[in-house]
């Protein structure tokens, strides 16, 4: 009896967060579009965007390099080392590119933002901006959610090209494919709308998914140090777990039929 | 750090997020930016196209000289209608020039293989190509081989 009513209870804390999470949400959305808030999206767009951007390169090479390492060994047993390219250009522009890019955001950008809410609102800036009139939601949330929005994106298209030209690196330069069929390959395979198009469609929705949890986490926190260590990390831990679940529903939807 | 700083590092990268994005569409997906002045479209039907996939190449002799553009199922036939876009330098294709649908290697892409013709006459834009040879498929070959070793 008294593990159902935990059970009831629990659930109806999980739909109130998510009520609240999404009115915090409409709200901040709502709130941007002015012209006098442009700085302050400037500068969340340098400390959410420009600042991720190194380790977004740095991986980004990685991964490129990894896979074409991993994908010539394995093609070159049947002579098809020219689809190294193509099978580069399409993982990563499929699946890699938008995921890797996303839990990276989350990890580096999406706590660094929770953290900086939580405790604003630990140390009650936030109460104060509300008793000056000035409504957090809109000077503190919204520029970020929009950074953020904007930032996915633009982070995970050059993820995509330095993962591509890392690859290229090591498949042509130090293991000596043919760089015309990489090249040609590759761009047989990749179309604009099916692999670059959806590609980036996944990025908007997960950019969506992760300001949106890492914003209301900061929001939501307990204003205690360990409240604000907790919010973080749940913001690491549910913004993973979204980001691949959504990967997989948005992959059944769009690129379909694989009865 | 200084506003102006940071607004000049925020338009940098979303240059650069910019500039990511026209790297993929130029180089990664090999859309050519003049590619409709400079080709026209000719018609080729085959029996089966298996495999053959829109943007593929069209070559002659081992050149690449133009792309399919589309394909198309005629259903009255039952045949596949293929769309060829080829250069406009390569103008003077005679009517009789042969089209074969061939493998790169064993397992790679099919591409559409031009073979030379000697008529007087050349394909203009919208003409259809007569001298065509389908797709090899496997299973179809295993069938005949099977069907001739049983007569045998």
């Amino acid at each position: 009896m008294r593990l159902i009513r935990h059970l009831g209870a629990r659930t109806l804390d999980r739909v109130a967060t998510l009520g609240r999470a999404s009115v915090v949400w409409a709200q901040a959305v709502w709130g941007l579009p002015k012209i006098g808030d442009i700085p302050l999206l400037v500068r969340q767009i340098y400390s959410i965007g420009v600042l991720s951007l190194v380790i977004i390169v740095l991986s980004g090479f990685s991964i490129g390099a990894v896979i074409a390492l991993q994908f010539y060994t394995q093609l070159a047993r049947f002579g098809a080392e020219d689809a190294v390219g193509l099978g580069l250009a399409l993982v990563l522009l499929r699946e890699l590119g938008p995921v890797v890019t996303a839990l990276l955001f989350a990890g580096r950008a999406g706590s660094a933002v929770t953290a900086e809410i939580g405790l604003m609102k630990s140390t009650e800036q936030l109460s104060s901006m509300e008793m000056m009139g000035v409504d957090p939601l809109h000077r503190i949330v919204a520029p970020r959610l929009w950074a953020g929005l904007i930032c996915l994106p633009l982070l995970t298209t050059i993820f995509n090209v330095v993962a591509i030209y890392g690859g290229a690196v090591v498949a042509i330069q130090w293991l000596g494919s043919d760089p015309g069929g990489f090249w040609s390959g590759m761009q047989d395979a990749v179309e604009v709308w099916d692999d670059i198009g959806k590609g980036t469609v996944k990025s908007v929705v997960f950019a969506l998914v992760v300001t949106w949890i890492a914003v209301f986490q900061g929001y939501d926190s307990e204003p205690t140090a360990e409240g604000i260590g907790r919010a973080t990390t749940q913001t690491v831990v549910i913004s993973s777990v979204m980001v691949l679940a959504l990967d997989f529903l948005l992959t059944l939807g769009m690129y379909g039929d694989f009865k | 750090m200084q506003m102006r700083t940071i607004e000049i590092s925020v338009g940098v990268f979303v240059l650069a997020g910019i500039l990511a994005m026209v790297v993929l569409v130029v180089k990664v997906s090999g859309v050519s930016l003049q590619s409709d002045e400079g080709s026209y479209v000719i018609y080729a039907q085959f029996d089966d196209v298996a495999g053959l996939r829109k943007r593929a190449k069209v070559s002659m002799a081992g050149v690449t000289i133009g792309r399919v553009a589309g394909i198309s199922v005629d259903p009255a036939y039952g045949v596949a209608v293929v769309a060829l876009e080829i250069d406009k330098e390569i103008a003077e294709l005679p009517v009789d020039t042969g089209a074969r649908i061939l493998t790169e290697g064993l397992l790679g892409a099919r591409y559409i293989g031009l073979t030379p013709g000697a008529d007087g006459e050349i394909l203009l834009e919208g003409d259809f190509i007569e001298d065509t040879q389908g797709a090899l498929v496997l299973e179809n070959l295993i069938g005949d081989l099977v069907t001739r070793l049983g007569a045998s």
